[in-house]
């Protein structure tokens, strides 16, 4: 039963390990080539774990900006994790001591993971979230250890992490009669990213779900 | 290089994130879940993969000498492969191997 868990929870995972090991040794060589050796990028893979932010990290660090200003901007490029928090609450409500591990490792990727169909095993849960955390993690170090990537050109190899996200809504799609909610979400981004760009879209593109999902519960319920 | 600058830093962006990712749990603790809020997360994850999916795709410049075509073809060969075989690291490997070829060879 845990060998078939296991299995299970590391094959789900081999798509994320590819992407966090290109993102991670990427983001382990930057720091090294800036100078900040091999314990500080290691540190914010295993503390902070939010790639963008931590790629993001870099500039503000070189650049010197207030504590104040990088907390401003870690809430608006991570405020996307409070929709994965609403959505795990009763998944995560019986994971036990389990669940503060659980909650500090969702990440984009994990969550695509977990949030997918039924509820499942507390153990898969815990075990997808370690196994991605896990590759994040020892790319950071290889990363900031050989300073450069190695001859094969790894370029574009992040579009693994994309196509992950592409495949997780073409199987919701194929799974669900009511494709209401996917296409709330396509175009309330589409629109936002049009309006506000690409570097400030998110928190305006998660107000307009909310509004649009809670407008659709209303007149869904009338209709029924 | 100013370590204790550097720590701080590290420490303000650790816990902002880990404060965003734990507030909706400490806000709806197990028992008394919002009819909205079990709402919200039935429905969400629909509504922010295709969210997700704009996001990476968000840099795509259409304007550029690749016209965004490499993402384009990408993006569809996922779909395409996940429709008709449904097997997750096929649909990913297929995709990704499309955008590699694409721009490293063709554009």
């Amino acid at each position: 039963m845990m060998k078939k868990v296991i299995k299970r929870a590391f094959l789900d995972t081999l798509p994320v390990m590819a992407g966090y090991l290109v993102l991670s040794i990427g983001f382990g060589v930057i720091m090294q080539s800036k100078g900040y050796g091999i314990l500080v990028p290691l540190c914010m893979s295993v503390f902070i774990y939010a790639g963008s932010m931590q790629y993001l990290a870099i500039d503000l660090l070189s650049g010197g900006a207030s504590l104040i200003a990088t907390a401003l901007t870690t809430i608006a490029v991570n405020a996307r994790h409070l929709f994965y928090g609403i959505s795990m609450v009763g998944k995560y409500k019986d994971t036990g001591k389990e669940k503060p591990y659980l909650i500090f490792s969702l990440t984009d990727e994990t969550y695509s993971l977990v949030c997918e169909g039924e509820e499942k095993d507390k153990k898969y849960y815990f075990l997808v979230s370690i196994f991605n955390h896990s590759y994040w993690v020892i790319g950071t170090f290889f990363g900031a250890l050989l300073g450069t990537v190695a001859n094969f050109n790894t370029n574009g190899i992040d579009f693994a992490l994309t196509a992950l996200f592409i495949t997780v809504f073409v199987e919701q799609w194929l799974n669900s009669k009511n494709h209401v909610y996917a296409i709330i979400g396509v175009v309330s981004s589409l629109i936002c990213l049009f309006v506000f760009g690409k570097d400030s879209f998110l928190i305006p593109a998660m107000i307009l779900i909310t509004v649009a999902l809670a407008v659709y519960k209303k007149v869904g319920a009338k209709n029924e | 290089m100013n370590n204790t600058y550097i720590i701080l830093s590290i420490a303000v962006i650790a816990a902002v994130t880990l404060t965003l990712r734990a507030l909706p749990f400490l806000i709806f603790r197990s028992g008394n879940i919002p009819n909205f809020v079990t709402y919200l997360g039935n429905t969400l994850p629909y509504a922010i993969m295709g969210m997700l999916v704009v996001y990476c795709l968000r840099g795509t410049d259409f304007l550029s000498t690749t016209h965004g075509i490499p993402e384009i073809a990408a993006a569809l060969s996922v779909v395409i492969l996940h429709v008709w075989k449904r097997k997750t690291l096929l649909s990913i490997c297929g995709g990704t191997a499309v955008y590699m070829v694409l721009i490293q060879f063709v554009f």
